[in-house]
C-alpha cells in the first residue's frame, strides 16, 4: 500500500479579470503525490504548472486567488492554513528549488547565512552543530570547498553553483517532499545534466518525495517515475513515465513529442500549428481542439474528462485516445531532412580572428589598439558558402554569441580579417561599412520581447528596414509589409498589432520578417529558437528552412542545443572558451571520433526517453578565462594526455570522414578510445 | 575601493571649480559690477575709483578670481557690499539657522517616509496604504509656499497656538529658535517625506515580488524576519540615493519657506542678496549650496558601495 504525501483534490486557481469574471488557470485538478515518487509535470508556459507547484505549498501568487479545492498534506488543508502554521510546514516539510537559483537568493546575505537560516528555523541543533551541517550539505550537493563557499555571496558563484546551494538550502529542513520548478532551465547542457544526476541521488539516498516541473521532456524523463502533462490548466495525461513518452495517448503529448529535434534523428522536426489558448477563452469543448489533429465535432462541443486507462495505469483527457494507442509511430517519427543548395563560393569568410572584452587603455585608445595576449575569442578560420547553414555550438562563455557581433559589425575584433562576397573585406567599424554590407547582414536575436520595440506596431517594426534599405513610401510601402508578413504566415490583421499583443512564436515571426524585409544574403541568428516553447520552437525552425529555400539565404546559427543544431545545419562548429575545437559537416560531427570536448557536450544531451541516459564523462566546473597556453579545453578534458596538452596549442587534424578536429589525440587512437564507450 | 573613493572626491572638487568658474564668470559679464550697483547714482569719478580701489575691481578678472578662490580655499569668502561686513560673519549665524531647520526637517521627514512607505508596501491595496497613499498624494501636489501660508492661516492665526512668522534676531541660540520651526519643518517636510514614501513603498513592493522573497517565504521564514532581514536591505539601497536628492531639493524648498516665514536662514539671504544685487554674497552661496550638494550626493554614493555586496566585491575585483 502506497501512502500518500500529498492530495490535491478538485483544485481551481483563477483571477479576477477586470471584467470582473473569474478566470480559471488551474481547472479541477486531482492528483496524488505518493511517498518516495518522483512525479514530473510537463507543459508549455502557461500551461499553469507553476502554480500548481506553488499551491503545494500554499502559497498562491498576489493578485491570483483559490476558487474551489484542497491541497491536502497529511489531512491538512494547506490552501486555508495560516502563515503561522504554514512557516513550520515549509521548508521544513515541503521545501522548493526555484527557477532561477541566481535571483532566488538574497543578494545581501551570505550563502552560509541562507542555508543556517533554514537549519535555524527547521532543526534544534546548536551553533557548531549547524555549522558542520552546513558543511555537509554543501558537501552533498558537491560544491568545492564547502567552508570557503559559505561565505560567499550569490552573485560570487556560478549558475550550477547557485543551483547546488538553492538544492542544498531544500535540503535542510529534511522534507518529505522537494517541489522542483524548472530548476535546470538556464544552465550549460553538461550542469544540467550533472544537477539532474544529483537530484536523482537524492531522491534515491533520502527517500524523499519530489515533484519535478519542467517543459523539458529530456529532463522530465531522466528523473520522474509518474508524468503529469498539463495544457491550458488541465491534466490531459497522467501516467507512468515510460507509457507517457514512448506510448502518449493525448494527440498534445504526442505532438510534443514529434516536434522536439532528437540526435538520432537528423531533419527538422514536425510542429504543431497554433498555440496554447488565452485564460478563459474557451468556454466550451475541449481545450486542445483548435491544435488538435484527431478532433471531431464531439470534441467542440463537449469537453472529455480524466478517463483512468486500466492496461495502460494511466488516466487521459481525451475521447480519441483509442485511436492514439495503437499509434506506435514515435520512432519511425517523420521529418523533413534538409538539403540546402550550396553554392561552392564563399560568401563570408573570417580568418584569424580574435575578438576582445579588455578595456582598452587610454593610450592604446589613441592608436585604436588593443593589448591583450588571452582575448575571448582567438584564431577563428572558417568560411561559409553561399546557401550553407552553419551552425556555432558551445555552452556560455564559449564565445558564439560574441562572433556574431563581430560578424555584425556590432564588436571589434582585435585581429583578423572578416571578408564578405571573397574580397570585399567588413570592416571593423560599424560605421565605415558600406551600406550595401548593412543591408546583406541581419541580425535574429534570442528574445524578440527584447528586440522588438514595444510601442512600434507590426507595420512599423517591418517598415523600417524597406525604408532604410530601399526607400519605400506609401502603398508600395505598406505592400511589402504584408507581403513579408505573409512570407512568415502572419496575416494582414496583425499590423496594427504591438509585440505584447503577440505570442511568442508570433513576435519571433515578426523579428524573422524584419530581418528578411531587407533581402538579406547572410542572417545571423542567436539563439533564436531557446526562448520559445518546442511546439513553436519547430514551427519556427520550419519557418526558416523554408524561407532559406525560397530565397537562398545563409544562415550562422548560434545554439546551445546539439539537437535543435543537428536538425537545421549543414556544418557544425563547435567552441570551447572562444577557441575552435572542431568543425565538420553536421552529418559527421555526431559520430566518432569527435574532440573530446563534442564527446562531453554529445554525453550530457537529455533525450525525452527515460532508458537513454546521459554520458556524463567530465566535470562542469565554470572557466572564467581561457588558458594562456595550450589547449582550450585542458582544464576539463577527461582524455587529457598531459604537459603537451598544457604548452602547446593542438593540431588541426582531419578525420576520414572529413572532419576537422583540433587536438593531440591521433584521430585513430580517438577511434579507438570513443569506441570502447 | 580606496581608490574609488579619491577619485569621487577628487571629481567633486572639479564640480565646485566649474561652479565657482561659471558663478564668477556669470557675475562678471552682467553689466554693471558691484560698485556701480552699491553706489547707484553716484557711481562715477571719485567714489567709482575708491568703491573699486577699496574692493579690489581694479585688477584684471583671472588675477580677481585666483585670489578670490584662494580666499575660499582658506574660507574667506571676502566682504559684502551692504554694510561693509566680512560675508564670513553674515554667513555663519545663516548656515547655522539654516542646518537647524534643514536637520530637523531630515530627521523627523527620513523616518516618517521609510516607516509610511514600508506600510504602504506592507499592506499594499488594504486600508492602511490606501489612507496614507492618498494623503501623500496630496500633500505632495501642494507647493509648499501655500501649505506653508495655510499653516500659518490654521495653526497660528485659527488656532494661535504657535507664532505665525519668526521675529527674533538673527543670531539666536538654537534653543531660542526652537518653537519657531516647528511650522517651517512641517511645511518642508510634508512634501518631502510624501516624495519618499512613494518611492520607498515601490522599492518595497518590487523587492517583495521578486524570486529571492518568495523563496524566504516558501522556505519557512517568519513574516517580520523576512521583511527585516531579506527585503528591507536589498529595497532600501536604491532608496538612499533618492533620499540623498531629497535633501538637495529640501535645499531648494528651504529658500521658499523660509521668506514665507521670514526665517532668518540661508533662503532668505539668497533672496535678499539677490535684490540687492549682492554678488559677493551670491557667489559665496553658490559655493556653498553647491558643495553641500555634492558632498550628500558623495556620501550616497559611499553608502551605497558600502552597503551592496555585490559593488563591494566588484571593486575589489578590479
Amino acid at each position: 500500500m502506497k501512502t500518500s504525501v500529498q492530495e490535491i483534490k478538485d483544485l481551481t486557481i483563477g483571477f479576477q479579470s477586470q471584467k470582473g469574471e473569474q478566470i480559471s488557470i488551474l481547472k479541477n485538478i486531482s492528483t496524488t503525490i505518493n511517498k518516495g515518487e518522483t512525479v514530473g509535470i510537463v507543459g508549455e508556459s502557461g500551461s499553469g504548472k507553476s502554480t500548481l507547484a506553488l499551491a503545494m505549498m500554499g502559497y498562491v501568487k498576489h493578485g491570483l486567488f483559490t476558487i474551489s479545492g484542497q491541497c491536502m498534506f497529511h489531512s491538512n488543508n494547506l490552501l486555508e492554513m495560516e502563515n503561522k502554521e504554514l512557516e513550520t510546514i515549509r521548508g521544513r516539510k515541503i521545501a522548493m528549488i526555484p527557477q532561477n537559483a541566481g535571483q532566488s537568493l538574497t543578494p545581501n546575505l551570505k550563502i552560509g547565512y541562507q542555508i543556517d537560516e533554514a537549519l535555524k528555523l527547521h532543526t534544534d541543533l546548536k551553533k557548531e552543530d549547524r555549522d558542520k551541517k552546513i558543511s555537509e550539505l554543501l558537501n552533498k550537493v558537491r560544491l568545492p570547498s564547502p567552508d570557503t563557499m559559505a561565505q560567499r555571496y550569490p552573485h560570487e558563484l556560478s549558475g550550477g553553483q547557485q543551483q547546488r546551494v538553492a538544492v542544498a538550502m531544500a535540503l535542510a529542513g529534511s522534507p518529505e517532499l522537494l517541489l522542483l520548478d524548472e530548476p535546470t532551465t538556464g544552465l550549460d547542457v553538461t550542469t544540467q545534466a550533472h544537477v539532474l544526476e544529483l537530484l536523482n541521488f537524492i531522491a534515491k539516498d533520502t527517500g524523499t518525495s519530489m515533484v519535478y516541473v519542467s517543459h523539458d521532456l529530456g529532463a522530465i524523463a531522466q528523473v520522474s517515475d509518474r508524468v503529469i502533462v498539463m495544457y491550458s490548466g488541465e491534466i490531459v495525461l497522467d501516467g507512468p513515465v515510460r507509457s507517457i513518452l514512448k506510448n502518449p495517448i493525448h494527440p498534445y503529448t504526442y505532438g510534443l513529442l514529434k516536434s522536439i529535434p532528437k540526435l538520432t534523428l537528423p531533419g527538422l522536426p514536425n510542429s504543431m500549428s497554433g498555440s496554447q489558448p488565452q485564460p478563459g477563452s474557451i468556454k466550451s469543448g475541449c481545450s486542445f481542439y483548435e491544435r488538435c489533429e484527431f478532433s471531431d465535432n464531439n470534441c467542440k462541443i463537449n469537453s472529455p474528462t480524466l478517463e483512468y486507462i486500466d492496461d495502460l495505469n494511466t488516466s487521459v483527457r481525451c475521447f480519441k485516445h483509442k485511436e492514439l494507442t495503437n499509434q506506435n509511430d514515435l520512432n519511425s517519427q517523420t521529418v523533413k531532412s534538409i538539403e540546402n543548395k550550396i553554392l561552392k563560393n564563399e560568401i563570408l569568410d573570417l580568418s584569424n580572428v580574435s575578438i576582445s572584452y579588455a578595456k582598452q587603455k587610454f593610450l592604446e585608445q589613441l592608436f585604436n589598439k588593443i593589448e591583450d595576449s588571452n582575448p575571448t575569442v582567438k584564431d577563428i578560420d572558417i568560411n561559409i558558402n553561399k546557401g550553407e547553414t552553419l551552425a556555432l555550438v558551445g555552452e556560455s562563455g564559449s564565445g558564439k554569441s560574441t562572433i556574431l557581433k563581430s560578424i555584425a559589425g556590432l564588436l571589434k575584433t582585435k585581429d583578423g580579417i572578416i571578408k564578405f562576397e571573397k574580397d570585399k573585406v567588413l570592416s571593423n567599424d560599424l560605421k565605415e561599412r558600406d551600406h550595401s554590407f548593412l543591408r546583406a547582414i541581419q541580425l535574429i536575436f534570442q528574445n524578440p520581447d527584447e528586440s522588438l520595440n514595444p510601442n512600434h506596431t507590426v507595420e512599423e517594426i517591418i517598415s523600417q528596414p524597406l525604408k532604410l534599405y530601399f526607400g519605400l513610401k506609401g502603398q508600395e510601402l505598406k505592400d511589402k509589409i504584408i507581403e513579408v508578413l505573409d512570407k512568415v504566415r502572419l496575416g494582414e490583421f496583425y499590423l496594427t498589432r504591438y509585440p505584447r499583443q503577440l505570442s511568442g512564436g508570433e513576435k519571433q515571426r515578426v523579428a524573422v520578417a524584419r530581418a528578411f524585409a531587407a533581402k538579406p544574403d547572410i542572417i545571423l541568428c542567436d539563439e533564436v529558437t531557446s526562448a520559445l516553447d518546442v511546439s513553436v520552437q519547430a514551427a519556427v525552425l520550419n519557418l526558416l528552412q523554408e524561407l532559406k529555400e525560397d530565397f537562398g539565404t545563409t544562415y550562422v546559427f548560434v545554439s546551445h542545443d546539439l539537437a535543435v543544431v543537428r536538425a537545421i545545419s549543414d556544418r557544425v562548429a563547435v567552441l570551447y572558451q572562444g577557441r575552435l575545437c572542431e568543425i565538420g559537416p553536421s552529418k559527421n560531427v555526431y559520430k566518432f571520433p569527435s574532440h573530446p570536448y563534442t564527446e562531453v557536450l554529445l554525453g550530457a544531451v537529455l533525450e525525452p526517453d527515460p532508458d537513454v541516459k546521459p554520458k556524463l564523462v567530465a566535470e562542469d566546473i565554470v572557466e572564467e578565462k581561457p588558458p594562456e597556453n595550450g589547449c582550450s579545453f585542458q582544464g576539463r578534458c577527461p582524455r587529457i594526455l598531459g604537459d603537451i596538452c598544457k604548452n602547446e596549442v593542438p593540431p588541426w587534424q582531419t578525420s576520414d570522414n572529413g572532419n576537422l578536429i583540433r587536438c593531440h589525440i591521433k584521430i585513430e587512437d580517438l577511434k579507438n578510445q570513443q569506441s570502447l564507450n | 575601493m580606496f581608490f574609488l573613493v579619491i577619485k569621487r572626491i577628487l571629481l567633486g572638487f572639479i564640480t565646485l571649480f566649474i561652479v565657482s568658474l561659471i558663478t564668477f564668470v556669470g557675475v562678471e559679464i552682467l553689466p554693471g559690477d558691484a560698485c556701480t550697483t552699491y553706489l547707484e547714482r553716484e557711481a562715477y569719478g571719485a567714489a567709482l575709483e575708491a568703491c573699486y580701489e577699496r574692493l579690489g575691481l581694479n585688477v584684471p578678472a583671472y588675477e580677481r578670481y585666483i585670489s578670490w578662490a584662494f580666499g575660499v580655499l582658506q574660507g574667506d569668502f571676502g566682504y559684502s557690499l551692504s554694510g561693509d561686513m566680512k560675508i564670513n560673519d553674515v554667513l555663519g549665524p545663516r548656515v547655522k539657522n539654516s542646518m537647524v531647520l534643514a536637520s530637523a526637517s531630515i530627521l523627523i521627514g527620513i523616518p516618517i517616509a521609510l516607516l509610511l512607505g514600508i506600510i504602504t508596501a506592507l499592506w499594499r491595496d488594504k486600508m492602511p496604504d490606501i489612507i496614507i497613499s492618498t494623503i501623500a498624494i496630496f500633500s505632495m501636489t501642494i507647493p509648499e509656499f501655500v501649505s506653508a501660508t495655510l499653516l500659518i492661516l490654521i495653526v497660528a492665526i485659527w488656532l494661535e497656538w504657535l507664532p505665525g512668522i519668526v521675529i527674533v534676531p538673527t543670531g539666536v541660540s538654537v534653543y531660542e529658535l526652537l518653537p519657531n520651526i516647528i511650522l517651517p519643518v512641517i511645511a518642508i517636510s510634508m512634501i518631502m517625506t510624501a516624495h519618499m514614501a512613494r518611492m520607498v513603498r515601490s522599492s518595497v513592493i518590487q523587492v517583495m515580488a521578486s524570486d529571492y522573497v518568495q523563496m524566504a517565504i516558501l522556505k519557512g521564514v517568519p513574516y517580520w524576519k523576512m521583511v527585516f532581514k531579506h527585503v528591507l536591505p536589498n529595497a532600501l539601497l536604491p532608496a538612499i540615493n533618492v533620499v540623498a536628492l531629497t535633501i538637495a531639493w529640501l535645499l531648494g524648498g528651504v529658500v521658499v519657506t523660509e521668506v514665507v516665514f521670514n526665517y532668518p536662514g540661508l533662503g532668505r539671504l539668497v533672496i535678499e542678496s539677490i535684490s540687492n544685487r549682492d554678488l559677493p554674497v551670491v557667489q559665496a552661496l553658490a559655493i556653498i549650496l553647491a558643495s553641500i550638494y555634492v558632498s550628500i550626493n558623495l556620501i550616497a554614493d559611499l553608502m551605497t558601495l558600502m552597503l551592496n555586496p555585490r559593488l563591494k566585491s566588484l571593486q575589489i575585483k578590479k
